[in-house]
């Protein structure tokens, strides 16, 4: 018998397979937190001994930390990737950010509109993504291929039925598809996984002494000298890590002393916040998300 | 998220060392509204802590706002889903949920129970290995336990839960249970001798709001000596039979990084292998034995069902996508026709002869549907004579593919008896089928290899066949340019023939009207005929409205490449209706003739077709010369 793991990474894999047969320009989605790389770490599995045969693609809204830059590209090294880093260069002309224009502006244009030009500028058909079902109410009813229009939007009154593991990939003229080979892994799958497989991580999810300020209720890290201290404000060490991890200026820390792996699954384990707390995108309102998903965010 | 195991806390290790044990089932709940299903599911997720603390005072919160228990938790909440649904405050999607106890995770497809909602069920039931039917302890067996149970026995699915909810308003009568346990085995028995499975039935009696026989057996129940809920799903078979089946891999990726390496990848459907295995590649029929099962972890001693590898095999034989790799011994079947179950999914009725396209794993071949044999009244199981399936019907059709496919009967093996089938057009998908067999006719009719072939025929002829198809509205003059061209032909020694539509119905196709599925048939046999002739080596002109494009798709799709020319008679309405040569415009108009193409049924025009003819601009003479010339510039016709 099969364990829960091996029958979520054969399924991973299959998924993976059936994209590459039948997509005409796949792509997969890369941004580099813990999810990515066990999609990345299946995908090297699914192909062996070939490579992917797709490039990755980063969003980059140039507000990453830039220990998640550095892994970015040690990572593709190593594994002999190709990688696409797209920036939206009319946000970077009108100087858009999320301290001068706030958070929803700043992943509109950054994020979601970034990748809608990433994806028509390469012309990609197929997008992999790392999302799972357990995230978050709106995704317990998403496909594992997720249709988008023209115009990327999700239409969720009209999903196709998707049987057994048969697949229909085939696409009218304009739209593109949203694939999410994790859909079936929980946030504990993918840690125990990454335990297993020694799948390597970003070291922002490992407790370290890291410059933050208090701002909000929320602890952010100064990752670079663009983040401007108000006057209250004081710059401290502490030791902290990240339960998930984005765009610095929105990404909030948490006080820990995890710093093993095994140490951050049993903080997780006996934690008791969901893992979407720390993403200040999500505060808004209970559908946000589905909303987001509704115009074009991933 | 507290796992209550103590162990998290004293010795992570060990916790992480025995979730990596724990073994995966996924099931379907099936229920109708009200029932209790969501306040079920809601509470097992509650109950094995996969709950975290936000989401509970979130839960707190909704409960008292909006739930329907006043101050207590309202567990139903949990599991509500988009937006919208919310508003309505149904389920109408496949929602999936997940939890998981010391022992076991699980995947919950939660599935709305309205008839309306049977392809959802039906989605929701392919991927399950145990089913909970929920009924209502006041209620018993209803109708939608009726139909709940059809689907799930149709989709395969032998292990099943009844849950006799709401124990707790029925005074946890012991008599109230016995009596619906024995009324569902009673109508269950029947299930097995449609074209399902027979049921291995476990009947528990719980109260999902109260907690009762959910993870410990109720003290408000004594009298049940059965196992709870949840101890059940733990220990409850999860494909195990599928490693002893005769083992099948359906080829998904043909793996070539460089010359010397050449591995075929896939998932274990069924059974296992090892290296030295004898296989043989189907349909083709070729064998070998299996060299290496190669994974990135290294080369493995065996694969089971469930196992994404890539095999190495001992000869180069020639394998693509959609081959199924199968043990040499007891190799799948090989047919082009077969008997199916067919669940239908689209808004668009399913139509006989009307070609779509058949995807079976990674195999996509193009079908045609021969005729349901009938419906199965979901709710009566009664067999009801049936033309065609409308959305949420299920019927028991015949299917032909355009070419062989390897298949187990679905009864035997869910992967490789299973199919989806696809709009061309739309792309949809638009069916679900499984197999019940091939018929046996596949097996015997083939198609004798003459010795005078087609080419010859042609050849004494001097010509090349080919088959101008004029398509238009009624008076749009598709007779008139088409009787023009077939004189000019004939002028230069061509051999033709002209099937004209209105003859055509007065002989071969007297006994069909003007519904649309007499249309397609109508197309269809049309199509049959100038494809016969243009293998006669004529050159035929097909003079139909034929106002759908699918069947001139499929009509296409049945000649040879290049042979078929599509010629749009592109007359609008308003000038045909003018011109009424026959009269038959005044009569539709007052409702003397019905289904009237243009009037009261559509015209689809073509997207592109080889040549589009306007009428209103040119005389039929002077249209007929340019199609001439057309055909002559393309080669269609040589000088
Ligand atoms: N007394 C009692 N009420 C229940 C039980 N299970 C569900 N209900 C109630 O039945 C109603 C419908 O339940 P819900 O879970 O929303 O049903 P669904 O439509 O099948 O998802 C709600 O008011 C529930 O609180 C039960 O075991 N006992």
């Amino acid at each position: 018998m099969l364990t829960h793991l091996q029958k979520l990474e054969a399924e991973s894999i299959h998924i993976m397979r059936e994209v590459a047969a039948e997509a005409e320009n796949p792509v997969m989605l890369y941004s580099i937190g813990k999810d990515s790389a066990v999609m990345l770490h299946i995908a090297m599995k699914a192909f062996f001994p070939a490579t992917p045969p797709f490039p990755l693609l980063h969003v980059d809204t140039t507000w990453k930390f830039r220990e998640m830059i550095e892994f970015r590209d040690a990572t593709v090294s190593t594994l002999g990737l190709e990688l696409i880093v797209h920036i939206n260069q009319e946000g970077v002309e009108q100087g858009i950010g999320p301290f001068s224009h706030g958070s929803a502006v700043h992943t509109d244009v950054m994020k979601t509109t970034a990748l809608k030009q990433a994806l028509e500028k390469h012309g990609f058909d197929v997008a992999f993504g790392g999302a799972r079902r357990d995230e978050e109410k709106s995704r317990a009813k998403e496909r594992i291929f997720s249709f988008r229009s023209e115009d990327h939007r999700w239409d969720p009154k009209n999903q196709r039925p998707e049987l057994w593991k048969i697949y229909n990939t085939r696409m009218s003229h304009g739209e593109s598809i949203r694939v999410f080979p994790l859909s079936n892994w929980t946030e504990l799958d993918i840690w125990q996984y990454i335990w297993l497989e020694k799948i390597p991580i970003v070291p922002l999810y490992f407790a370290d002494e890291r410059p933050v300020v208090e701002r909000d209720g929320t602890l952010i890290m100064v990752d670079d000298d663009r983040m401007p201290i108000r006057p209250e404000e004081k710059v401290e060490y502490r030791k902290v890590r990240f339960r998930t991890l984005g765009c610095y200026p929105l990404t909030g820390a948490v006080e820990s002393s995890a710093d093993t792996l095994t140490a951050i699954i049993q903080e997780m384990l006996l934690t008791k916040t969901s893992e979407r707390q720390g993403r200040v995108i999500d505060h808004d309102q209970a559908a946000s998300m589905e909303k987001k998903k509704q115009e074009g965010y991933f | 998220m507290a796992h209550q195991s103590d162990l998290i806390a004293s010795d992570i290790l060990a916790y992480l060392k025995s979730h990596e044990e724990k073994s995966l089932l996924r099931f379907i709940t099936c229920g109708s509204v009200d029932d209790g299903k969501s306040t079920l599911i809601g509470r097992m997720l509650y109950e094995s802590k996969m709950i975290f603390e936000d989401q509970l005072s979130a839960l707190e919160t909704d409960s008292k706002k909006s739930g329907t228990q006043g101050q207590n938790i309202d567990f139903a909440l949990l599991v509500d889903g988009l937006a919208s649904e919310r508003e309505q405050g149904i389920t109408i999607d496949v929602a999936y949920r997940f939890f998981s106890t010391d022992k076991r995770k699980f995947i919950v497809a939660d599935t709305p129970g309205h008839e309306q909602y049977t392809r959802n069920m039906a989605t929701g039931a392919s991927t399950a290995d145990l089913a909970i039917i929920l009924v209502d302890a006041r209620k018993g067996v209803i109708t939608q336990t009726r139909r709940h149970s059809l689907i799930v026995s149709l989709l395969g699915i032998r292990n099943v839960v009844l849950a006799i909810n709401k124990m707790d308003l029925v005074r946890y009568s012991q008599k109230k249970f016995n009596t619906i346990e024995a009324d569902y085995r009673e109508f269950a028995e029947g299930l097995g001798e449609g074209h399902g499975v027979k049921f291995d039935i476990t009947a528990i009696p719980v109260s999902a709001l109260k907690g009762d026989n959910i993870v410990t057996s109720s003290q408000n129940m004594t009298w049940f000596e059965g196992p709870s809920l949840l101890e059940f799903l733990e220990e409850a078979p999860a494909g195990e039979n599928l490693e002893k089946a005769a083992f099948r891999m359906p080829v998904q990726w043909v793996n070539r990084p460089n010359a010397d390496f050449r591995g075929f990848s896939g998932q274990v459907a069924s059974g296992r292998i090892k290296e030295g295995d004898s296989i043989r590649v189907q349909p083709s029929g070729s064998k070998t034995k299996v060299n290496r099962v190669v994974t990135l972890d290294g080369e493995l001693k065996k694969a089971v069902a469930g196992q994404s590898v890539t095999l190495v095999l001992d000869d180069e034989i020639d394998i693509s996508r959609g081959d199924v790799i199968s043990e040499a011994k007891r190799p799948a079947e090989v047919a082009d026709q077969f008997e199916t179950t067919l669940i239908w999914m689209a808004e668009s009725p399913m139509l006989p002869g009307r070609p779509y396209l058949l995807k079976t794993g990674p195999k996509t071949v193009r079908a045609t549907i021969t005729a349901p044999k009938y419906q199965i009244n979901v709710n009566s199981f009664e067999h009801v004579a049936a033309t065609k399936l409308e959305l949420n019907e299920i019927g028991v059709c015949n299917i032909a593919t355009d070419q062989q496919i390897a298949f187990d009967p679905y009864t035997d093996n869910r992967e490789t008896g299973a199919f989806i089938l696809i709009d061309r057009l739309t792309n949809a998908t638009v069916g679900a089928g499984t197999i019940h067999f091939a018929l046996r006719r596949s097996a015997n009719i083939h198609w004798q290899a003459l010795d005078v072939n087609r080419n010859l025929r042609a050849n004494l002829k001097l010509q090349k066949p080919a088959v101008l198809w004029f398509t238009g509205l009624s008076g749009s003059g598709k007779s008139t340019i088409a009787n023009i061209l077939e004189k000019k032909l004939a002028a230069m020694g061509r051999h033709t023939y002209l099937l004209d539509g209105d003859n055509v119905r007065h002989g071969l196709n007297k006994d069909l009207g003007f519904t649309d599925a007499d249309r397609v048939e109508n197309i269809r046999r049309v199509a049959e005929v100038a494809k016969l002739m243009s293998d006669a080596g004529l050159i035929t002109l097909v003079s139909f409205i034929s106002p759908f494009r699918s069947e001139r798709r499929m009509a296409r799709s049945m000649m040879e490449e290049g042979e078929f020319v599509e010629i749009h008679v592109d007359t609008p309405l308003e000038v045909a209706e003018s011109r009424d040569v026959k009269g038959l415009y005044a009569k539709a108009r007052a409702g003397d003739i019905k289904n009237f193409t243009g009037i009261d049924s559509p015209y689809e025009p073509p997207n592109n077709p080889e040549f589009a003819i306007n009428t209103v601009e040119l005389t039929a003479e002077q249209a007929a010369d340019n199609l001439f010339n057309y055909l002559l510039e393309r080669g269609i016709i040589d000088t």
